[in-house]
């Protein structure tokens, strides 16, 4: 069978960022691309065209740096007036029920910092509970993000197999009837990959 | 004469129709093809008009009453005072100049002098409908040579009014009337004479600020819009008719109630109704000039005629162009004015006319200097054409930028800005401060010489021309920017572009709706109006200034852009219901109609509960 993937790509300087735009093309096709800072950037988001979007897919997937331990504004305006009362959430709002959502994420510091005991205090799931809760609000399933960590300092070889996982990961989504309660019990789909393989 | 008009009437407008857009298609303006259809209805060719002469001077000479009536309103006492010292440089030196030279070339014949002086100042008056007419074509009202030649017109304008009283001074010496003139003036002192021409310009003057002034103030109280057409054209009537009665020229009279009417708070608005008017006139007018000229006189002493032509546009032009060298006109804009100014016009038909009623010049010799008068105005064109195809590849700008060092890479531009007046100019700008060069296309040699020193790569000349294009890289361009001020030339271009050029993607810079229609009929999707964004950014700030928020403000703003850029999209679409209209002011008011209903029908910012705690409540919540 086949999901419909949706990758919201939200990213205001996409040119100069060397992680996403490998990231981007290894994509696969028949994944729709939508590229926010592209399409709206004086942040007028059509709603009606954004919903029509999200109802013509299966998995959404918000691909975006992590600044500030949160999303980019553009994907913040978007949350904020896409997922509108009554459509997405609240009674008779149930356009989004049982679609997939996870992210894709780029953090500057590596995995290692990410612990309680590490430089930002908190785990990334943790600073990833607004858009966990916000997603099952909406009657969506949320899934553990894939990130690409400590980008500064990422080699090419490095990068170029965290691409390849993207797509791997991608072509599996499209092609594969989700086991969800599988798929959270990973703190980060980069490891289900990892198992998969092991496996 | 109300037998005669329908079938006139059918006549006049059969031959413009015919012969003014065969002109402009072959590149000619449509002053030549409205003279030439004057020429082929009239007596000498077809004859289907004005075999007695009087009923083709009659509708002449209205045609003259009306544009001076137009030039009146036009002349904004504010615009005169700051061009002030260019009208007096280059209009005073014109007029004594060619004046003392064209007096100088009758005496040598060995005229009387004040029959030369008199059509010595009757010759140096040059043609403010085709001048301008011309220049607006072009595109060029606004480049150096436009305004030199405004300010000459604008000068020799004025001077009429002088002039006409100081004409009768001159009858003093000649022989006196034989016949008694049917004026009342008639058998005056022609001291008399004068103070009287005076007396009635300045009443004309106060009774226009004093009574007419109030009297359309009470009108426009009444909300009725044709009253502001009936009531001026009563006002163009009734003085011309004054002034006929009083033996004055009623162009000159309707000229002072265009100014008096200039000076009062409805000067737009007589303006925009008289509009449509004024092209339909002065067509009429110049093809009264065509029919006007009399071939007899003109067969009976071709020579005679053709040399004194060659001899006052030759006069007139060297003039012209000493006074630009002196005022440093480039080389482009000086032939352009030179050539430009160089034929006789319309006031000379008033000026001699009022020389003949005075007796001071005989009828042939009114006759020929009327044809003489009418031939100049054809030559004008001409002479336009040949500066353009020749002269300027000579001694103009060049065309083309001089080739860059030999090291240098000659590196075609993906991007072509045609047109780089100020809104081309912060285009070009922009793209140059994120390191794109792009190649400029112009045709006001100022700035060309301006962007050139700058180090631009700038292409000058008929931007519709392909070569032109061509040598500038349009074939291997990305973009084609048409920024002109002008529609038309912005409109041309990109239908020359659209046709040989298909692959480069145009962006069309719009004045407004109606532009932005035309445009978007040619094919092209990227569309902007000037109108658009910045009346939607005033309006923002209006709405803030209100208590708005300005977020708020904003977004209502940017949500009105996408939907009247959908709105005017609709409308181009359904071109079923959307008929063909030959005056554009009829189409775009319906145009506008129809939006300002379809505004009314559908709110465009429903649906919008961004942000909105009560909606997200009641949705939640269930209303109260």
């Amino acid at each position: 069978m086949q999901n419909r993937i949706l990758v919201l790509l939200v990213h205001p300087l996409f040119e100069k960022s060397r992680m996403h735009k490998s990231l981007v093309n290894h994509i696969p096709e028949g994944v729709t691309v939508h590229d926010l800072y592209q399409e709206y950037p004086d942040f007028n988001i059509d709603i009606k065209r954004e919903q029509k979007l999200l109802l013509n897919h299966d998995i959404i997937i918000w691909q975006h740096p992590v600044y500030w331990y949160s999303c980019p504004a553009l994907l913040k305006q978007w949350i904020d007036i896409v997922l509108e009362a009554g459509w997405a959430y609240g009674p008779n709002g149930k356009a989004l029920e049982g679609k997939v959502v996870m992210q894709v994420l780029s953090t500057g510091g590596a995995r290692s910092t990410y612990q309680p005991e590490g430089y930002h205090h908190f785990t990334l799931k943790e600073f990833l509970t607004p858009f966990n809760r916000t997603t099952t609000l909406c009657n969506m399933q949320y899934l553990p993000p894939f990130a690409g960590q400590g980008s500064h300092r990422i080699s090419d070889d490095e990068l170029l197999t965290l691409s390849r996982n993207y797509a791997h990961l991608l072509d599996y989504l499209q092609h594969n009837r989700l086991d969800v309660a599988e798929f959270q019990t990973f703190e980060y789909l980069n490891d289900w990959l990892l198992k998969d393989k092991i496996a | 004469m109300s037998s005669d008009f329908l079938p006139q009437a059918l006549v006049y407008l059969s031959a413009a129709v015919v012969c003014v857009p065969l002109a402009k298609k072959i590149g000619m303006s449509s002053v030549l093809g409205y003279l030439i259809s004057g020429i082929i209805i009239g007596p000498f060719i077809l004859g289907f008009i004005g075999q007695e002469g009087e009923g083709i001077m009659h509708v002449a000479e209205f045609g003259v009453v009306m544009m001076l009536f137009l030039i009146g309103l036009e002349l904004e006492p504010k615009a005169f005072w700051e061009m002030r010292k260019a009208i007096a440089g280059f209009g005073f030196s014109q007029l004594i100049g060619t004046t003392i030279l064209i007096f100088g070339l009758f005496m040598l014949l060995g005229w009387e002098w004040t029959m030369s002086f008199s059509i010595g100042l009757a010759l140096t008056m040059s043609s403010t409908a085709i001048v301008l007419q011309t220049l607006k074509e072009k595109g060029l009202s606004k480049s150096q040579a436009g305004e030199a030649s405004f300010s000459v017109l604008l000068f020799q304008d004025i001077a009429v009014i002088p002039i006409l009283a100081i004409l009768p001074l001159l009858a003093t010496t000649s022989i006196a009337p034989e016949s008694a003139h049917p004026s009342l003036l008639g058998g005056l002192d022609p001291w008399l004479q004068t103070v009287i021409v005076i007396g009635a310009v300045a009443s004309i003057y106060g009774i226009g600020t004093y009574l007419v002034v109030p009297l359309l103030r009470m009108i426009a109280k009444t909300g009725l819009r044709e009253m502001f057409t009936a009531s001026s054209l009563l006002l163009v009537v009734a003085v011309a008719l004054l002034m006929e009665t009083v033996g004055l020229s009623p162009a000159l009279g309707t000229f002072v109630a265009g100014v008096v009417l200039a000076n009062s708070e409805f000067r737009h608005e007589l303006e925009s109704d008289i509009e449509p008017f004024k092209g339909l006139l002065l067509g009429l007018f110049f093809m009264g000039v065509g029919a006007s000229i009399n071939f007899q006189l003109l067969a009976e002493s071709p020579g005679q005629i053709a040399l004194i032509v060659c001899a006052v546009i030759l006069i007139k032009f060297a003039v012209l162009f000493v006074i630009g060298k002196t005022f440093k006109l480039k080389n482009d804009q000086n032939f352009m004015f030179a050539l430009g100014l160089s034929q006789v016009g319309e006031f000379a038909f008033v000026l001699l006319s009022f020389t003949g009623q005075l007796h001071i010049i005989n009828e042939e010799w009114l006759g020929k200097l009327t044809a003489v008068t009418a031939i100049s105005m054809m030559t004008t064109p001409l002479l336009l054409l040949f500066n353009e195809k020749v002269i300027t590849r000579f001694f103009g700008t060049n065309e083309v930028p001089e080739k860059r060092a030999a090291d240098a890479i000659d590196q075609q531009h993906q991007v072509i800005i045609a047109g780089f007046g100020h809104f081309g100019s912060t285009i070009g700008r922009l793209l140059r401060a994120n390191g794109i060069e792009a190649t400029i296309l112009d045709n006001n040699s100022d700035q060309v010489e301006l962007l050139r020193r700058m180090g631009f790569n700038v292409y000058y000349g008929d931007p519709t021309r392909t070569d032109l294009l061509k040598s500038a890289g349009i074939e291997n361009a990305k973009l084609l920017i048409a920024a002109f001020d002008s529609p038309e030339i912005n409109g041309e271009l990109i239908k020359t572009v659209k046709k040989h050029y298909g692959h480069v993607k145009v962006l069309a810079r719009a004045r407004n709706r109606f532009d932005a229609h035309e445009i978007m009929e040619m094919g092209v999707t990227n569309i902007y109006r000037e109108t658009l964004y910045t009346s939607v950014h005033l309006a923002i700030d209006a709405l803030q200034e209100l208590g708005f928020r300005k977020y708020t403000a904003t977004r209502q703003g940017q949500k009105f852009i996408t939907y009247d850029e959908k709105a005017l999209e609709r409308l181009a679409g359904s071109r079923s219901d959307m008929k063909e209209y030959a005056i554009h002011a009829r189409r775009e008011i319906e145009m506008q109609e129809k939006l300002l209903q379809d505004d009314l029908l559908l709110d465009f910012s429903t649906g919008d509960h961004s942000w909105d705690s009560n909606f997200v409540k009641e949705t939640l919540m269930g209303k109260k």
